[in-house]
């Protein structure tokens, strides 16, 4: 019988995969048979069952974080972009991504849209897929296109792995991804309801490992921490209930979000790594019986979370974020963007505007993956937290 | 390097004026007129398609290139931070909107009316998604997605092409037809379709006329003139076509003559360095970035700015026999929708095409859709051609990031490169 892990042990474990630049555990994966395969994916959007069922590891990508250094990516990148395109480049050029076979790049703005090309020339041997998403959400126009996008995709592995993705393949790939989703679900929920025997810089931890470890391995890791964390009892805290959103691609350093939670916050949703949370429904059967490619391809089209990269058809950007900060019962939002992300900097004032009409509180400040100094930001979010309290105390 | 004559007007620029202006006038009297206005943008614009409903386009990206001439966008830009919109983002945008919190007046004085549909022409670049977003939440106008893949893998798929078609047969033109009350008639858009190949024809005979020894025109700062007409509302017309026909035959008559192009002094006297360059331009100090270049007998030869809305010296022309795919083609293949190895081809054709002694990439700062990746293109046209690559920054209409010393200085030195690496070959081959 093996004994339990603590919440402790399962975010220790989890700290050292999210700071291992070698890449360990996915190597591992690799090396344990020499038909594996492995396709890495850049933010904020990948579909990680067609890799899946094409027998290979999906591999998340978040750039390098304050752990690494930038010299060789810097040389590629002006001063006025954002910081993970040079993380990445620095990655690959730096010989760390060599066991990577396949690298997809969704079509999340332009740096990454160009970093498909970059790849290209930077590494000829490597198989690089671009992957437009559809913003056209009609299921015959929108739908269709992605079917055959998810189609290109498949395409271009199977060859990799000498896997077909057929529809049964494909099919078992949602249900272990579906499961992951739910579990990953019920964490958020966890934290929502009991954020003190949840914090967000565990949370996020084991969120993170999604990038590294094989969907099933996760789904049980995501379990063994909820379970452990409703085992533990914590002492409650005072502190002021937060939405955090515009991180959803470059990521902040773990340090920002342990000074988020000091100052007297508790994170009750966000949108970090939001591959892991893109469908607000089971895929499996979302397309009424259509085939496994149809189901991924309407669910996208119907359920996808409403994020700064996808179009709103409609006007009213806003009100989706208020209906997530009314949904966490959180008292206030906290816009953290990478400096340079057009993405998350353009949404921000339609958010913050809706926000305003809405009576809810927010503060906003940048920063970038290797940000260094959390001291201003402790200031800042302390500060919300302590305007946020005597509002409620008013 | 310029001729101390006073500058003579040729024909065909007082005619892009006039067009200009007639656009500008056509659509501020629209409220009166009655004419329907619909933004969109210069990249997959469908010009054609849009007078087929007789609407009048509005377009943004030409509003905030026009307030950076006039030396008005640091102020709009300005108004548009103080309201909280990020000084890292793209300032056409901020300009755009800073423009309609100080009145929408346009470049002929009057104001301009706010569009009545926001046509979103998803192509190219992905600012253009949340500019419309944030519009029509300030505009309160409804917007319609035309969504353009990105030829990521270096090709348009019929796949891309048939979602296009199924956007514009589906979604585009019920919207226009409900905005305008006009039923789409096809062979009106095969009209106009026709139309804009002979436009298309003249251009880029104008652009390949820089082959010449002397060039005839400045394919850069010169070219920004002529993509106006071409570029706005005038592809698919016959003022249009009047305009690029005319502007052919001066340019031709510059070859015969042996005339260089004309500059912001004059006419070119002697051509010192033919560059191709990469990257938009500066509009706030235009004549003055112009300068640097014609001061020092520096002709731009071709550039890849002067395609964002089409590339037609490749081989693209509209097809009237195939009205709505010709323009998904259209839309696909607009330059910043090309995969960045394409884009690196596409540079080195023109470097060896038009026997450039150089090129030279204006990089920026608002722009990642050109930008991210240039330091790259930078290396790999090296690479490939052997000619010397110039790295300069700037932006589009924020002044606060055009740094005339700078940029003059890092250009003077980047010639003087050009020159030794051309007295060096020289001398290799005597
Ligand atoms: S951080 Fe923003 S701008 Fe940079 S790559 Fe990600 S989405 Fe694009
Ligand atoms: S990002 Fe570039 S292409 Fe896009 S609107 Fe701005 S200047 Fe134009």
């Amino acid at each position: 019988m093996t004994t339990q892990r603590t919440t402790a042990e399962i975010t220790a474990a989890c700290e050292e995969m999210y700071y291992d630049l070698s890449f360990a555990a996915p190597r591992r994966w690799k090396d344990a048979s020499p038909d594996r395969k492995v396709a890495g994916y850049l933010p904020v959007f990948c579909p990680r069952e067609v890799v899946h069922a094409a027998g290979m590891l999906p591999l998340g990508i978040s750039g390098a974080g304050d752990w690494l250094e930038v010299i060789r990516g810097d040389a590629y990148y002006q001063s006025y972009l954002c910081h993970i395109p040079r993380s990445t480049v620095e990655l690959a050029l730096s010989g760390r991504l060599d066991f990577v076979d396949a690298m997809l790049f969704p079509s999340t703005c332009d740096v990454i849209r160009n970093l498909s090309g970059m790849w290209q020339m930077l590494k000829p041997g490597c198989v690089v897929r671009y992957v437009d998403v559809p913003q056209n959400y009609d299921p015959e126009i929108g739908g269709r296109f992605w079917q055959g996008e998810l189609r290109g995709v498949a395409e271009a592995l199977s060859p990799l792995s000498g896997i077909e993705v057929t529809d049964e393949r494909l099919a078992a790939s949602i249900r272990a991804y579906d499961e992951n989703r739910a579990a990953i679900d019920a964490m958020y929920a966890l934290r929502r309801d009991r954020p003190e025997r949840a914090p967000t810089s565990e949370v996020y931890l084991v969120l993170r490992a999604a990038n590294v470890l094989p969907v099933g391995e996760h789904t049980a890791l995501v379990r063994e921490y909820v379970a452990a964390a409703e085992a533990t009892p914590r002492k409650s805290i005072d502190a002021s209930r937060v939405v955090v959103v515009g991180a959803f691609c470059e990521q902040p350093p773990l340090g920002l979000i342990k000074t988020i939670e000091r100052s007297g916050c508790f994170v009750v949703d966000d949108d970090f790594l939001l591959v892991n949370r893109w469908y607000t429904a089971p895929v499996a059967g979302a397309s009424g019986g259509r085939g496994a490619f149809a189901d991924l391809a309407s669910a996208f089209v119907r359920s996808t979370t409403p994020t700064a990269t996808m179009y709103s058809p409609k006007s009213g950007r806003g009100r989706p974020l208020i209906d997530r900060v009314r949904a966490a019962r959180a008292e206030g939002v906290i816009f953290a963007a990478p400096s340079f992300c057009t993405p998350a900097l353009l949404d921000q004032p339609m958010l913050s505007d809706a926000l305003d009409a809405a009576g809810i509180p927010w503060t906003a400040f940048k920063y970038a993956e290797n940000t260094g100094q959390f001291q201003p930001i402790r200031e800042q979010t302390g500060t919300f937290a302590d305007t946020m309290k005597l509002w409620e105390a008013a | 390097m310029t001729t101390a004559a006073p500058v003579r007007k040729d024909r065909a620029m007082e005619l892009q004026k006039e067009l200009i202006a007639s656009y500008f006038t056509r659509l501020s009297r629209a409220p009166q007129t009655g004419a329907k206005t619909v933004a969109t943008f210069v990249p997959g614009n469908l010009s054609e398609l849009l007078q087929c409903f007789d609407a009048v386009p509005v377009l943004p990206e030409i509003n905030a290139l026009q307030s950076g001439m006039r030396k008005l966008s640091g102020n709009y830009i300005s108004e548009a931070e103080r309201r909280g919109h990020s000084e890292d983002v793209c300032t056409y945008v901020k300009c755009d909107l800073g423009m309609f919190d100080a009145g929408n007046v346009g470049p002929t004085g009057e104001k301009l009316p706010v569009p009545d549909l926001l046509l979103l022409s998803y192509t190219g670049c992905f600012t253009f998604m949340k500019w419309f977003e944030l519009l029509r939440e300030k505009l309160d106008r409804p917007s319609v997605m035309l969504h353009v893949p990105y030829q990521g893998q270096g090709k348009a798929t019929p796949e891309m092409r048939r979602y296009i078609v199924e956007q514009l047969e589906r979604v585009v033109i019920p919207e226009l037809e409900k905005l305008t009350g006009v039923k789409f008639d096809v062979d009106r858009l095969r009209e106009k379709l026709a139309l804009s190949v002979k436009a298309e024809d003249d251009l880029v005979a104008v652009w390949e006329s820089a082959k010449n020894r002397p060039s005839p025109i400045d394919g850069y700062f010169g070219g920004v003139y002529y993509i106006g007409p071409i570029f706005t509302a005038f592809r698919g017309t016959q003022e249009g076509c009047d305009y690029y026909s005319v502007l052919r035959e001066e340019t031709m008559q510059r070859v015969r003559e042996g005339r260089g192009p004309v500059t912001p002094d004059g006419e070119m006297s002697e051509e010192k360095f033919r560059l191709v360059v990469e990257g938009p331009p500066n509009w706030t100090h235009f004549r003055e970035f112009w300068k640097m270049f014609s001061d020092e007998g520096a002709v731009a030869v071709a550039s890849t700015y002067t395609k964002v809305g089409g590339l037609y010296d490749r081989g693209f022309r509209h097809d009237p026999k195939d009205p709505l795919g010709t323009l998904a083609d259209y839309c696909l293949g607009c330059y910043t929708n090309h995969s960045l190895p394409d884009r690196v081809d596409l540079i080195s054709k023109y470097v060896e095409e038009y026997e450039a002694d150089g090129f030279l990439i204006n990089s920026v700062k608002s722009c990642a859709s050109f930008s991210a990746g240039q330091l790259l293109i930078l290396r790999e046209v090296e690479k490939r051609t052997g000619r010397t690559g110039g790295f300069i920054e700037s932006d589009l209409v924020d002044p606060r990031y055009f740094s005339a010393a700078n940029i003059k200085n890092r250009i003077e030195s980047y010639l003087q490169m050009v020159d030794q690496k051309r007295a060096a070959a020289a001398g290799a081959a005597s």
